[in-house]
């Protein structure tokens, strides 16, 4: 099978060329305009799956294993965690804010899209090598050969790059620490001194009805509280505001207590209930 | 011998630095440091002419280098002398006058307490004007120039205290300035003519050198001589240069330093020889200025005005002559040596009588001086019948070669020449008969009080005016100034006499300037029998109007001609409405053009690239993306013309 | 079929991630699209190395996604820090160099 996807393009090739190229496309669109980052981390990842098997069909196994593992295993999941820390924000609005951005890059898109294919059927290639010769002693020997011969600066540069990166990463999200840690001792008494907060916060969740964590909970008036909510949350502007559902579901759900009193001939409870939800 | 040379120089300008840095301590004794320095000037000069009258007329040339100044290669200056008859002459007059007229300055400075500061001018004058006229190259000489033009600003403006005299200074160094502008493009001219400007090569080149190049060269030098020695039409700054100390009238702006520019038309004689076109204008700016300066000479009331108008006139006769080529290089030097004698005899006299009067300068306000300064009354006229050509005496002699050789010129030229010339001597005698019956004979007028003048008049009446009035008490000079005068008064008599007997002074200088006979279309005795008529008719005008008749302490209205002569025949109307007015109307005219014209171009420049950045900037709105698309967007652009590139 | 193709896939992808940089405010999406114009460009090299039937391409592959390793180390770290003092993952936040 290895020869014959190195020197010729087989039916079978080309059957698994449309459907999974179809996949990539679709993959490549939805990252773009999926709504949510995760989202379009996954379908990302489900494209650059799509690559490896073409990598692998055009014989640069190598390649393949090495974009399966390293981008989609361990760069994608980079990815996600930084989605994780930063969070879903407004800014994942789909919504354009810069005048004619949008037409631009679209024309832009379009247009440079029509250069590059239109450069390519120009270009007219009918017949190709194959990599049958050059895979002959194993495609990651051929490959060690050339990174360990020809392109040896290159590669120890990669080296340097690499360290450099990694020192980088850690610089510029390394936070020193300025001061000591306060211990508990000292914040609890801070927060004794300050006054505003002397009990543990509030619990979030709504009536033990939301176990969730971004919704608030209400207070005795029916508006929601915003010292329910992780501080996180709250500066990424993640609440959910389920307050007036919430007296929704309530008001539904002494409706139908009401009904099943009134079966047994009572009206008052009604009354009272419209009251409680004042 | 040759190293003699460089002291007539140094001994001058050595007491120069010494009386202008030696400070207050000096006061007691920088008059006579002054004096004994230029007199060793003058002795060496006299060394040196003695040795130079012991050798025969060719050898008589001296040359001494000093040193290069500007050593480049292609371009030479060297600071070395040249000494023969023509500068030696020069030497003598300059540091001769110089040194008696130190010696007067001693008595007539006596009250000043810069006394020692004027000594270190007139030391620096002395030096200066020896360089100009011991250079031997033009840019040495050009350097003299420039210096006797700075001693000039600084004596004519030493009273700084008096605005009127710093107002003349600037105004005889400004227009110097444009004399000097002249000089230098003469210097360039020749230098980019001749490739070098020492006068040995220039001259000796002169001959075989277009017409075209040689007239611009001579004009040039004929600018820069009318900025210096006050022709028309830059001759306005010699009048409000009386403003100096007498002295100094009398050394630089009567006998030495204003016949510079007649010493540089002789000295480039070769080059005028060569240019006629030049030379006829040379000659028509010596006749007019020699007109011009008499006619404002008739009409000034101030006896120093009077005489510098009349310097202007005989300077004038001096161009005339040199104008005229080989015939009349020889009588222009000639007459500058005599006119130096008398005319600084003159201005000394005058200084004298202003000395007795209480600085007195207005004519109509003496009279009848005759008894209390005999000494002066005697040399001043002594003085006054050599400049009116008095025959036997010195202004004779030289003025009547002047005149001769005008008619030699030739052709209706020489008619006109001659006749503005002979036209002049009537005038000279005329106005300095004038000044003589005013200042020494009449009425005693300065005994009244002065009354407020009816009629325009450029002289201020005296200051007390109002208050009780003290006539002043005439007196005779002390002896320090006394002397100078008797020795000038001497040379004004015998110098013409001595110069002129047997050609003694012709074939002194010949070997130098060269000469030709001229033949005047009438005999050389008819000329001098006219010249003597028009003399006798001048003196017996100016005698019926001065001298039969009193004079009026105050000056008549006059005519219109008076009015315009007394107002200097309106220079500095003219000046003020053509130079002034009109360089204030191209100013603001070029102001006009470089506010629209040049500063629209560079605002409107400016204001477009301003509105484009303005409209620009709106597509730096620090989105990245839009910057992101604005790359992709250039990069389709690159994408598209390379497929272009290869689709052709 | 033609390995040809493959390029034209990639160009298509190509452009898809580079409409996607312009179109995305999400700095991470941003930086997803980026990745998919990297991985656009290694299938290309890839084809390449095919038709030319060498493995050049293949290495230049390969360096590229050591680089673009490198490259989203750095950029996440950028991100993060970003988010940690705008708390903003907009690129249109990073707006101080705007006059």
């Amino acid at each position: 099978m290895t020869h014959i996807a190195a020197y010729a393009t087989s039916t079978g090739e080309a059957f698994q060329f449309w459907v999974l190229g179809t996949v990539a496309v679709i993959g490549a669109l939805c990252t773009v305009f999926m709504k949510k980052a995760v989202h379009s981390a996954l379908c990302l990842a489900g494209t650059m799956i799509v690559l490896a098997v073409f990598y692998l069909a055009n014989g640069a196994y190598f390649l393949g294993i090495v974009q399966i593992v390293v981008y989609t295993g361990a760069i994608m999941m980079l990815f996600l965690f930084v989605v994780m820390l930063v969070g879903v924000t407004a800014a994942d609005s789909l919504k354009e804010t810069i005048r004619g951005q949008r037409w631009l890059a679209l024309l832009c898109g379009l247009g440079f899209g029509i250069l590059l294919i239109a450069g390519i059927g120009n270009a007219s290639l009918t017949e190709f090598n194959g990599l049958g010769e050059a895979n002959a002693g194993g495609n990651v020997e051929g490959l060690a050969a050339l990174i360990f011969t020809k392109y040896v600066f290159a590669f120890e540069l990669t080296g340097a790059l690499l360290i450099t990166a990694a020192v980088g990463a850690m610089v510029l999200t390394h936070r020193e620490r300025t001061e000591r840690a306060k211990t508990q001792r000292e914040l609890a008494e801070q927060r004794v001194r300050e006054g505003r907060q002397v009990p543990p916060l509030p619990a979030p969740g709504v009536y033990a009805r939301h176990n969730a964590v971004d919704i608030a909970g209400l207070l005795p008036d029916g508006t929601p509280s915003e010292l329910t909510v992780n501080k996180t949350l709250r500066e990424r502007g993640q609440i959910r505001d389920v307050s007036q559902d919430a007296i929704n579901d309530l008001r539904a759900l002494e409706q139908r207590a009401a009904d099943r009193l009134e079966r047994r001939g009572a009206v008052r409870p009604a009354e009272r209930a419209e009251e409680a939800s004042k | 011998m040759e190293n003699l040379i460089a002291l007539l120089i140094a001994a001058p300008l050595l007491g120069a630095a010494v009386l202008l840095c030696g400070g207050r301590r000096l006061d007691a004794v920088g008059h006579w440091i002054g004096t004994v320095l230029a007199a060793a000037s003058f002795a060496v000069g006299v060394v040196l002419f003695t040795d130079m009258l012991g050798r025969s007329a060719e050898e008589r040339t001296l040359t001494r280098h000093l040193y290069s100044w500007i050593p480049v290669e292609g371009f030479r200056a060297d600071v070395a002398f040249h000494l023969d008859q023509l500068s030696m002459t020069f030497v003598l007059l300059i540091s001769g006058v110089g040194t008696l007229i130190h010696v007067y300055s001693i008595g007539y400075m006596e009250h000043d307490e810069r006394r020692r500061r004027f000594f270190g001018y007139l030391n620096l004058f002395l030096a200066a004007m020896l360089l100009l006229v011991l250079a031997d190259n033009y840019l040495l000489l050009y350097v003299g120039w420039e210096g006797v033009g700075l001693a000039s600003y600084l004596l004519i403006g030493f009273w700084q205290h008096k605005p009127s005299a710093a107002t003349a200074a600037k105004k005889a160094f400004l227009v110097n300035r444009v004399g000097d502008v002249g000089l230098s493009i003469a210097i360039m001219l020749m230098f980019t003519t001749f490739g070098t400007f020492a006068f040995g090569p220039v001259l000796a080149a002169a001959g075989d050198t277009g017409e075209g190049k040689l007239t611009a060269i001579a004009l040039m030098l004929l600018l820069a001589a009318c900025g210096k020695s006050a022709q028309v039409p830059l001759q306005s700054w010699l009048g409000d240069a009386m403003e100096g100390p007498t002295p100094v009238s009398a050394l630089i702006h009567a006998a030495t330093m204003v016949t510079a520019g007649v010493y540089l038309i002789v000295r480039s004689g070769a080059i005028f020889n060569a240019a006629p076109d030049a030379q006829l204008v040379v000659t028509v700016v010596g006749a007019v200025t020699l007109l011009f300066g008499a006619v404002v000479g008739c009409a000034k009331d101030d006896i120093k005005k009077a005489l510098a108008g009349s310097t202007m006139s005989q300077i004038g006769y001096m161009v005339l002559a040199a104008g005229l080529g080989p015939i009349g290089y020889v009588f222009a030097i000639m007459h500058l040596v005599t006119h130096g004698f008398f005319k600084a005899g003159l201005f000394l006299g005058a200084g004298s009588v202003m000395h007795g009067m209480n600085d007195e300068v207005d004519m109509r306000r003496y009279g009848g001086l005759r008894k209390y300064m005999p000494v002066t009354f005697v040399t001043f006229g002594l003085g006054y019948l050599a400049i009116i050509g008095f025959p036997g005496l010195s202004g004779f002699f030289s003025k009547d070669k002047i005149i001769e050789a005008a008619f030699a010129k030739g052709g209706a030229e020489g008619w006109i020449l001659g006749g503005a010339a002979l036209l002049g001597a009537a005038i000279t005698a005329y106005y300095m008969t004038r000044v003589m019956l005013m200042t020494f004979f009449g009425e005693e007028r300065w005994r009244d009080a002065p009354t407020p003048s009816p009629a325009e008049s450029d002289v201020e009446p005296a200051a007390e005016t109002r208050g009780e009035y003290t006539p002043p008490h005439p007196h005779e000079s002390p002896s320090s100034m006394t002397i100078p005068m008797i020795v000038l008064a001497f040379g004004s008599v015998f110098a013409g006499a001595f110069f002129g007997i047997g050609d003694r002074f012709l074939h002194w200088l010949e070997p130098v300037t060269g000469h030709a006979h001229g033949h005047p279309p009438v005999s050389a005795l008819t000329v001098t029998l006219s010249t003597v008529v028009v003399l006798i008719v001048g003196v017996a005008i100016a005698w019926a109007q001065y001298g039969r008749r009193p004079v009026p302490a105050v000056a008549p209205r006059g005519s219109l001609l008076t009015r315009a002569a007394r107002r200097d025949l309106l220079q500095d109307d003219f000046n003020h409405v053509v130079l002034v007015r009109g360089g204030e109307h191209l100013t603001r005219s070029l102001v006009y053009v470089d506010h629209t014209l040049v500063d629209g171009v560079v605002n409107g420049t400016a204001a477009s690239v301003g509105g484009l950045s303005g409209r620009l900037r709106k597509l730096q709105n620090g989105y990245a993306r839009s910057y992101a698309v604005s790359m992709f967007g250039g990069a389709a652009v690159l994408v598209a013309a390379t497929l272009l590139m290869r689709a052709v | 079929m033609n390995p040809v193709n493959y390029l034209y896939l990639a160009a298509l992808l190509f452009t898809i991630g580079a409409t996607g940089v312009l179109i995305r405010r999400n700095a991470i999406v941003v930086f997803m699209c980026v990745e998919l114009m990297l991985n656009a460009c290694n299938l290309a090299l890839v084809a390449f190395s095919r038709l030319h039937g060498n493995l050049d391409g293949q290495i230049i592959a390969f360096f590229t996604m050591v680089v673009a390793a490198a490259e989203v180390v750095v950029g996440l770290a950028i991100i993060v820090s970003l988010f940690r003092t705008r708390h903003s993952a907009s690129v249109d936040d990073a707006g101080l160099m705007k006059l």
